[in-house]
């Protein structure tokens, strides 16, 4: 059938370079594999090389073009590819026309192979004897994220799933037996709600950029175990690995400034599975990283760096595997599932070939790897560093066994001694955040110490009491700034007990300490040389930024609790410990009435509709007056959204005012959705039996029954009362019903009307009487001005902006020490730092809704 | 007689002269049987053509080492004594018996039941009733607020512990259809699909 309105040629030109991108980047790796075969034959070696490279341009240019067809298909809505109809919309702004070929697996497949494509350019420009080892594992894992997304057919066998594939094909519909079925398909599916903001365009490519740079430590230890340069492959490797553990930790870090931002929940980081797979990679490559230095310093800890950064892009595939496979399934709101049980098993090779490739290597070359076998003396730095480095893997190996509890549920054997031990598959226990963050609390205290410590040794001896002298001073500063903290704002988390508490004060010394010491290192023995810095200034920021996480969960406050504002509702107890329940976190503002959140006043003013069809901006007015004269303090707005999609997907989102010093941080949990009713009906009545149904504008009710005298709950009428309550239930249109218990007293000779008022329905039910043949006569009224509600939850978050800042100034400290083993100009080197630099602090510091 | 000891070395070849010196640099008295001791991996090497590795004796594990298996060790008793109280996946049924125990609740929202959820009264708390999959329902409260497309959800994940009439839920994890863009779903969502469906 010849079907009208197709645009076939981008997608089958699309499809073309997709494919001569995996065949090309197949040959570059088969040929920089035997260029480095053939390392001892220039001639033969040069030959291969120009081949690989040649090969590697293709590639680049090829996944290019495939990208810059992938954004023209989609910025026309060419809704014949399944892809442009499933990830864009008419109505999608072009700011997120990038965001939304991210959104599917296959785009964010090609986005990392477009960041690979990246990296290697950089690192074939930057020329060095390292190329044919490197590039060989690089080409391979591009080889094999091209697979992802070839499309092809063998003998019945999908490989990989298709940018360009056509809706027609892979969805059954009728619309498909007609030529013009285009003409049907009006609009896309459109980028989730929950994705339109600008962390969607930004978040991606950082994190990508990092896992992708993972790949050239795993390259350059590869090389070094093939070539038998066992020593030689470190340097040139450490600028790399310090780039991409800046740039991963950026990323991940942006990935929590979003969740704060944009998303509900109340925090920047939840032990989501997502998330922790992301860090236990960093995790691993700064414990690369620090093994690195010792090596480099001492010739010691080789075997261990090898091993890290073999497992440092390991734990990314695994991380992959994790988030795309959907093995998460219930456990994790960020199962982005479903790609099909055939990407399933490439995703699931992709990670075994290369975690296997490198424990291979690593095992049979591990006698081979230089190795002291004396002692380091405890007085030494390298001994410290090494330990730190240690703890450092072993936190990560403890986050990801604990987030791959799905994992161990599905694995052939495991799954049946798990069955058999536990009763079931494991869930998580009742307060997982508890159990990361008092293991991650107990790691933070020993690297704080240890970041400070350590700074006070030298590399493989220190004479006795040089450490003892120069450490003194540092750390009695630190604790008495711990004592004076303690004093002056103490913490208020007794949630989990007195001994997590002093947990947090030990974390709070160990950071304090980190901060002083690398503070008093970087004054008096690096004398100010920033350059050399990096390091220090990376400890500084680090300890800043975990201080800053203490304190802001710690010392967090729900100010729209009940609590906080003495609102008793009905006995909402624990009912296994009998204890008060959580404090009650919501709070309903009805418009135009003040309500008292702590110290604010807080009243919804109205609401206004955003740029977005759908989105509403609730308008609330926080004011705080002085107690005694009544004066306005301060008075500020917020403007939290709910932002309600065409398939009835919602989202909420916050808003935030920043301080200094804390976050004030509102959203909507609960709006009314748009109903506007068309016809308000004045005051009705209507007559009713028992198990009548009478109908109002949005909804139906129906007459339950007719109560004399009722003694409980509401009303508290004695036997020789004359009153009746009609007993109501009222089902509005989107099913949440509401009880309704309008009454009628007879006083002598007096009709007394107690109406029940439904605001959420806008309804008054008032009992009129009863008729001489036992019905009932209710009076319906519906109001026109929409009495109107909006419920919110608002947090403090105090000094949560040393989490943002201490990160950037982490970021920095990594990026000034990868500037000065890479070897940049002067000038080079600081309009480098300084566009990090101004970059990050808009990012994490500016940036808003 | 064995040296006992961890291998130093892998490999190297066997120094044949090592044990020409040994026997014949022991003094031998007249007439007195010449005892010698050989390590038995000479024998084995020199007799039978076995190389086994050479062995030294070891020298006392280093610190670091110590430190590491230390600290394994101690996370592993840290974990068995504060040992982690993992939750189960339960239904109804399972989760009454284990009445008082923190579980997780799958089920779906039982239509045919209430949802009550007045924010002007009270935001903070939603009840409902949900059923599982073996036909088990239960009214479910949620001291907080209405998670947004409840009535839309196809399964419900409800973390929390049964009491004698009701589920008390700490955190609910919805699934609902429309979040994600599978291809069942999408032809549900096609033009024209809802003539098809007769």
């Amino acid at each position: 059938m010849n079907f009208e309105g197709e645009h076939l040629l981008p997608g089958q030109l699309g499809h073309f370079f997709v494919i001569l991108a995996f065949i090309a980047s197949l040959v570059a790796t088969v040929a920089w594999f035997n260029a480095n075969r053939t390392a001892s034959i220039p001639d033969r070696a040069q030959s291969w090389l120009k081949l690989a490279r040649a090969a590697f341009i293709t590639q680049v240019l090829s996944a290019l073009i495939v990208f810059g067809i992938v954004y023209y298909i989609c910025a026309n809505h060419y809704f014949e590819y399944l892809y442009v109809y499933k990830h864009a919309s008419v109505e999608l702004e072009p700011k997120y026309l990038l965001a939304c070929i991210w959104e599917g697996q296959e785009g964010s497949f090609l986005l990392w192979a477009l960041c690979h494509s990246i990296i290697g350019s950089i690192f074939l420009l930057r020329k060095n004897t390292w190329e044919a080892p490197v590039m060989t594992i690089l080409s391979l894992a591009q080889a094999f994220l091209f697979m992802m997304i070839l499309g092809i057919y063998i003998f019945d066998v999908r490989i990989g799933n298709g940018l360009f594939v056509l809706t027609r094909n892979e969805l059954e519909a009728p619309i498909f037996n007609q030529p013009n079925y285009l003409n049907f398909i009006r609009d896309g599916i459109g980028l989730n709600v929950l994705l339109r903001n600008y962390w969607m365009v930004i978040h991606p490519p950082f994190l990508f950029l990092g896992f992708a740079a993972s790949i050239i430590p795993f390259g350059f230890a590869y090389a070094g175990l093939v070539t038998r340069r066992y020593k030689e492959w470190v340097k040139p490797a450490m600028p790399w690995l310090l780039f991409c553990t800046a740039v991963l930790g950026a990323g991940i870090m942006m990935g929590g400034k979003w969740a704060y931002e944009s998303l509900s929940f109340g925090g920047y980081w939840a032990w989501d599975p997502v998330e922790n797979a992301s860090l236990v990679p960093w995790l691993i490559l700064i414990a690369g990283l620090h093994t690195m230095l010792i090596f480099m310093h001492t010739g010691r800890a080789l075997r261990a760096s090898v091993l890290f950064a073999f497992l440092g892009f390991s734990f990314v595939l695994y991380s992959t595997f994790l988030t795309r496979t959907g093995i998460l399934g219930d456990t994790s709101v960020h199962s982005f599932t479903e790609a099909g049980s055939a990407i399933n098993v490439m995703i699931r090779t992709f990670m075994l070939f290369f975690t296997l490739l490198g424990l291979f290597l690593f095992f049979r070359h591990y006698k081979k790897i230089p190795a002291i076998h004396t002692e380091e003396k405890t007085n030494s730095r390298e001994f410290w560093m090494f330990i730190g480095s240690i703890v450092i893997f072993l936190s990560a190996i403890f986050i990801i066994a604990i987030t791959s509890i799905p994992v161990y549920n599905q694995l052939p054997g495991i799954k049946n001694l798990i069955i058999r031990l536990h009763g079931g598959p494991l869930a998580m226990p009742e307060d997982p955040e508890f159990l990361y963050n008092k293991v991650m609390a107990m790691v933070a205290i020993i690297l704080g110490l240890f970041t400070a410590i350590a700074q006070y040794f030298r590399y493989k001896d220190t004479p006795g009491n040089v450490v003892l002298k120069k450490i003194a001073l540092p750390t009695l500063v630190s604790a008495l700034v711990t004592l004076a903290v303690v004093l002056v704002y103490p913490l208020t988390y007794d949630k989990q007990g007195p001994g997590f508490k002093i947990a947090i004060y030990l974390g709070f010394f160990a950071m304090f300490y980190a901060m002083i010491a690398n503070g008093f290192y970087l004054a008096n023995v690096q004398k100010g040389k920033l350059k050399a810095a990096g390091g220090s200034i990376a400890h500084i920021g680090f300890a800043i930024m975990i201080a800053g996480m203490l304190v802001s969960s710690s010392n967090k406050q729900v100010i729209s609790s009940s609590l906080v504002n003495g609102i008793t509702f009905e006995a909402s107890k624990d009912p296994r410990t009998g204890k008060a329940e959580d404090p009650q976190e919501n709070l309903t503002l009805i418009r135009q009435v003040p309500t008292r959140m702590e110290r604010y006043e807080v009243t919804y003013l109205k609401d206004s509709a955003g740029h977005e069809k759908g989105r509403k901006f609730y308008q609330l007015q926080f004011t705080q007056k002085d107690k005694a004269t009544g004066k306005i303090n301060e008075q500020f707005m917020l403007y939290p959204d709910v932002y309600l999609m065409k398939d009835n997907n919602m989202s909420s989102n916050p808003d935030i005012r920043t301080y200094p010093t804390r976050d004030i941080f509102t959203f909507v949990s609960y709006a009314l959705k748009d109903n506007t009713a068309e016809d308000t009906t004045a005051f009705n009545e209507v007559v009713m039996n028992i198990k009548d149904t009478a109908f109002y504008s949005n909804g139906y009710m129906i007459l339950e029954g007719v109560l004399k005298n009722p003694n409980t709950g509401r009303f508290k009428y004695q036997p020789n009362d004359m009153a009746l309550v009609a007993d109501i239930r009222v089902v509005s249109k989107d099913t949440i019903q509401y009880a309704a218990q309008p009454a009628i007293e007879v006083d002598q000779d007096h009709l007394h009307h107690v109406d029940d008022t439904l605001y959420a329905q806008n309804l008054f039910l008032r009992f009129n009487g009863v008729t001489a043949d036992q019905k009932i006569r209710l009076g319906i009224r519906e109001s026109d001005k929409l009495i109107d509600f909006v419920t919110v939850k608002t947090i403090v978050f105090p000094y949560i902006n040393a989490v943002w800042a201490g990160l950037v100034i982490m970021i920095m400290g990594i990026f000034t020490s990868m500037v000065n083993r890479a070897g940049f100009s002067k000038t080079k080197g600081f309009v480098a730092l300084l566009a990090g630099a101004l970059f990050l602090v808009f990012m994490f510091l500016f940036a808003n809704n | 007689m064995l040296l006992l000891g961890f291998p130093t070395e892998l490999g190297s070849k066997p120094d044949k002269s090592a044990i020409t010196k040994k026997v014949y640099s022991l003094n031998s008295k007249d007439n007195e049987p010449l005892i010698v001791k050989i390590p038995l991996t000479e024998v084995l090497l020199c007799v039978f053509h076995i190389p086994l590795p050479r062995i030294q004796i070891h020298h006392k594990m280093k610190k670091t080492s110590i430190i590491i298996l230390v600290t394994i060790a101690a996370m592993i008793i840290g974990l068995l004594t504060y040992s982690v109280d993992f939750s189960t996946y339960d239904t109804v049924a399972s989760a009454k018996k284990k009445e008082g125990k923190f579980v997780h609740l799958i089920a779906k929202l039982d239509v045919s039941k209430p949802v009550e959820y007045d924010p002007i009264k009270n935001p903070n708390y939603l009840s409902f009733y949900a059923i599982d999959s073996l036909g088990g329902t239960t009214k479910v409260v949620y001291r907080n607020n209405k998670p947004t497309d409840l009535e839309k959800s196809e399964r419900l994940v409800m973390k929390g512990t049964m009491t004698k009439d009701h589920f008390e839920c700490k955190d609910i994890l919805l699934k609902c259809p429309s979040k994600y863009k599978d291809n069942e779903q999408l032809q549900k969502n096609m033009p024209g699909a809802e003539q098809a469906t007769y």
